[in-house]
Order: structure tokens, then sequence, then C-alpha cells
């Protein structure tokens, strides 16, 4: 929509994706989605319905049956390079200490030295607040702190697109709300695009520019919302009645969706 | 300090109850020294022959690090290639089975006979026994690696290298280490094994095992029995060296080594 202006093509282009497993069965159906630079996009919907398998589609790590995604213009696999996958549990490699995971991603790429990395990476643990930890190991930390370092990872190589896959499913709800703040701040530093898989629709309404509402079997975009609250948003948005209205209506349509079967 | 000792108590106590029970019995029912000497008969012999049990441990010890240390470089090796693939794994897999079935006395004299009497087939004998759990123990490690994980790596486009030295090595540590930790005492028993058959080539002279079945022979059952001791000590040793290595090595991270400083 916004493009219309420039002429550009979307960022990210899925055209009828569909997903069928070897054993016949079809979990993703005809995705159709166009995802602008910036968008922040949660995909909600009941439990098994392809949304894992739609953010492995769109990172490569599952190769799609049929239909086309391109991201900035490549394939999913050529597009790693500007993508980074955050997963449920923190991921993060226990013989490291939180510095040494964070680094992990640079060092792996392979293109800097090992003093631009503990630069770069030093900032970033700054930023997430995790400097006092650095030298720590992930058994020494918290759920909330592993899966800031994780996050940390994730952006040290200044990924332009992030898939997010139920990252604070296993928190509490007081440290979910803290690092979807932290999440927004973020992205005010560096305007990564997002691909976020959730359960919970205060998180995603909190955090996105779009919900996508899926439906299951086969799994398709039963409803889209947009949600318009400007940036930065701020932990009083929570109490406001617009939010509140917006977390109504998503919840409507997940019922909608769950009642289809 | 207070910790250890603490620690220690227990063992000890056990070790004076079976000290004293040894005693007892000995006394009590009169046995001769032959069949059991008493413990105070086995201190006097240790102190008085100490020079030839240093001697037979030194060259046990030599045989069993280095059966030892073969078995961890060819184990890892060999897991290292069985981790490549599933169809090598399978097909491999049932023969280094049979390396830890076969028993060792019916194949330490064939070794014994079919290379070179002496040290180095002794050590053989040792790195048989010591093999299997560390190729056993290492494989499973090497590709237990949660999935996860490896998405991560592929996501970063690692090399296969990366893989192995970042992620598969590291992530296999741990269970090297329950192989290394069952082979240290194996070792033992292997070049003990080796140096009986070794003997009866006249050669491999001087080793804990052959002194053993010189021992047995000659009816100096004191001296068995300080042959024995030497042997547990070697034992204790390998494993307490390897126990503290891998402390060293996973204290930070891994909960086998964790639970020293948990309390
Ligand atoms: N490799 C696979 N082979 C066959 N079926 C699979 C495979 N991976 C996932 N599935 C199936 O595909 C469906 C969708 O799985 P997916 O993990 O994408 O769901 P989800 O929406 O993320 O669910 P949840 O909310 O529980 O995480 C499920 O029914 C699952 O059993
Ligand atoms: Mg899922």
């Amino acid at each position: 929509m916004k493009n219309t202006d420039t002429g550009q093509p979307p960022f990210i282009t899925l055209g009828d994706v569909t997903k069928r497993w070897s054993n016949g069965v079809t979990v993703l159906d005809g995705i159709r989605l166009d995802a602008e630079r910036g968008d922040f996009i949660s995909l909600i919907g009941p439990s098994g319905c392809g949304k894992s398998t739609l953010l492995r589609l769109l990172s490569g790590l599952t190769p799609i049956s049929d239909g086309t995604v391109t991201i900035d213009g490549m394939a999913p696999v050529a597009a790693r390079e500007i993508m980074s996958f955050i997963f449920q549990d923190a991921t993060l490699l226990p013989w490291r200490t939180v510095q040494g995971n964070v680094e992990l991603g640079l060092e792996l790429a392979g293109n800097t030295t090992a003093a631009a990395r503990r630069e770069a990476c030093g900032g970033l643990l700054r930023l997430v607040g995790l400097s006092d930890v650095a030298g720590h190991y992930p058994r020494q930390l918290s759920g909330g702190m592993k899966m800031r370092v994780s996050i940390a990872r994730a952006l040290a190589t200044r990924p332009k697109l992030l898939l997010m896959d139920e990252p604070f499913g296993a928190l509490d709800e007081m440290t979910r709300d803290f690092l979807n703040e932290e999440v927004l701040r973020l992205r005010e530093v560096d305007r990564f695009t997002t691909f976020f898989v959730t359960h919970s629709v205060a998180e995603a309404v909190f955090l996105s520019t779009r919900i996508l509402v899926m439906s299951a079997k086969p799994g398709r975009v039963a409803r889209e919302i947009a949600v318009p609250f400007p940036f930065p948003r701020t932990s009083a948005l929570r109490s406001a009645p617009e939010f509140l209205e917006r977390v109504g209506e998503v919840s409507a349509a997940l019922r909608t969706v769950k009642g289809a079967h | 300090m207070r910790k250890m000792f603490k620690e220690a108590l227990w063992p000890a106590a056990v070790f004076l109850a079976v000290l004293a029970l040894w005693q007892g019995a000995c006394t009590v029912f009169r046995i001769p020294p032959y069949v059991l000497p008493s413990p105070p008969q086995v201190f006097a012999t240790v102190v008085e022959r100490h020079a030839s049990l240093v001697a037979a441990f030194r060259i046990t010890a030599v045989e069993a690090v280095g059966g030892y240390l073969m078995s961890i470089v060819v184990g890892v090796l060999v897991a290292l290639v069985f981790a490549q693939s599933p169809v090598v794994r399978r097909s491999l897999f049932p023969y280094t089975i049979l390396l830890q079935t076969v028993p060792i006395v019916a194949v330490a004299p064939l070794i014994l006979m079919w290379f070179k009497s002496g040290a180095s087939s002794v050590m053989l004998v040792a790195f048989i026994i010591c093999v299997f759990p560390i190729i056993a123990n290492t494989t499973q490690g090497l590709i237990s690696v949660p999935r996860n994980l490896v998405d991560l790596f592929a996501m970063a486009n690692a090399s296969r290298a990366s893989q192995l030295l970042k992620l598969r090595l590291p992530h296999a540590l741990p269970s090297l280490f329950v192989g290394l930790r069952i082979s240290a005492g194996l070792s033992v028993i292997g070049a003990i094994t080796g140096e009986l058959f070794a003997s009866s080539n006249a050669v491999g002279e001087g080793g804990l095992g052959y002194s053993i079945t010189y021992a047995n022979s000659q009816l100096q059952t004191d001296y068995l029995f300080a042959l024995v001791i030497t042997t547990s000590v070697m034992g204790c040793l390998f494993f307490f060296t390897v126990t503290g290595l891998e402390w060293l090595c996973l204290r930070h991270w891994h909960e086998s080594a964790m639970k020293v400083d948990a309390d």
C-alpha cells in the first residue's frame, strides 16, 4: 500500500505458499501476504495451525511445497544473511558465557575480528542491560535473562528480518510485559521487520502493526487485523480503552476460528 | 576444607570397620597367613617390598595409560565417523559391540601370540577393552545435539567444520567424559589381564599382572594382597585424575560437574 507511491516491491512476499508434509497432510494452504519494512506481524491461532511451520518456511529451515517466498528479492535460504531466528527456548550454548553467546552469530558469519565482536556485543549487552552478567554462564541466569541474551544474540548481526516463535511463552506475565517493552525499544533503535508467533492476544496487540489470525486444517490466514497505535508504545497503552477494544476484537476473531471445528 | 573432611569421614569409617572385621576374622578363626594374612602383615609386606611394588606399578601404569590414550584417539575418531551418517552408524555399530562382548581373557592370549609379546601388546589389550565405552558415549553425545541448536547454526550459515568444532564437539564433551571415566578403570584391568598372558611368554616381567601370577604360584599371599592394593591405588588414581579433569572442563556449565559446588 505504501509502496504504490515508490513503486518498490514489498520487502517480503508470500505467493500462495503451501506446505504439505511427506505424509500428505497439508499444513499451510495458499498463504498470500505482503510485508513492508518495519512491519511487526503477529501470528496467532489454534495450536497446530502451522504458525511455527510458516516461520520455518520463511527461514528456509523447512522447504516450501508450492508457491513462492521472496525476502528482499531473495529466496529464504539466501536471505538468512539478513535474518535472525529466536526460538521458544533461549537455545544458548551452555559452554559459552553470555558474551560468547551473543558473539556467536558474528563469529559464524566470519567477517569480523575478535576485537570488533567484543566491542559490538558489549554495546548490545549494555543496550539490553546485561553488561553485569557478560561473564556469566547460561545456567546462572533466570529464564527472562536467558531470553534477553537470545534476543541480543539475534540482533548482533543487525538483521533486517526477525523471526520469533513464542519467545516469551515460558515466562511469567511480568517478565513477559517487560520484555515486550524491551523488544519495542530495540525496534526503535534498529527498525527490523518482525514475524512474531504468540498465543497471547494482549502481547500481539501491544507489539504488532498487523495481526494475522490463522485457522487450522489446513492453516490459512482467516483474518487480518491492523493495529494502528503509534510508536513508541509504552506500558500505559495496556490500560487504554482502544487497546482493550482491539484485544476484544482479536479474541473474538480467534474464537470464531476455533469454533469452526 | 571442613566440607572435604566431612565428605571423607564416612568412607574412612567404613575402611576402619573393614580392617577391624578382617583382623577379627584372622584372630578368631586363626586363619593361616597364606590363606588370609592379617592387615599388619600386609602392611609390613607393603613397606618391606615397596621398591618392587613401585617398579611393578610403573610398568603397568605405562601400559594402561598407553592403551587408554590410544583408545581415546581412536574412539573419538571412530565416533566422529559414526556421527556423520546414520547409515555408517547402523552398519558398523554392531561390530563395536563385539569389542565389548568378546571375553578379553580369550582375546589377550591371541594378541600376545600374534604380536610380539611385550608392553605394546599389553597396551593393545588395554586399548581393546577401553575403546568401546569411548566410542559409544562420544557418538551418543555427538548425535544428540538439540534440533534448535542445529537450526541456529544453520540460520547462521555455519560451515560443517564450525558446526563440528563449535557445536557438536563441545556438546559431546560431557558424554566423552562418561566414557573416559568408565575406561579409566578398565585400562588397569586390561593391562593386568594382558600381563597375565604376557608372563607365560617370559616377557612383560615385573608388571603388576605378572607379579600377581608369580605371587600366586609361590603362595606369597601377603605379597599378593600388597599387589592388589597397589592395583586399586592405580585404578583410583586414574579415576580421580579423569574426574578432576572433567571438573576442570565442565565446571562452569554442566550439571555433572556442578554437583560438587552445588550445596
Ligand atoms: N516435520 C513434520 N512432519 C510432519 N508433520 C509435522 C512436522 N512438523 C510439524 N508437523 C505438523 O504440522 C502441524 C503444524 O505444526 P506447527 O508446529 O507449525 O503448529 P503451530 O501452529 O506452531 O502450533 P503450536 O501453537 O502448538 O506451536 C502440526 O499438526 C504438526 O503436528
Ligand atoms: Mg509452534
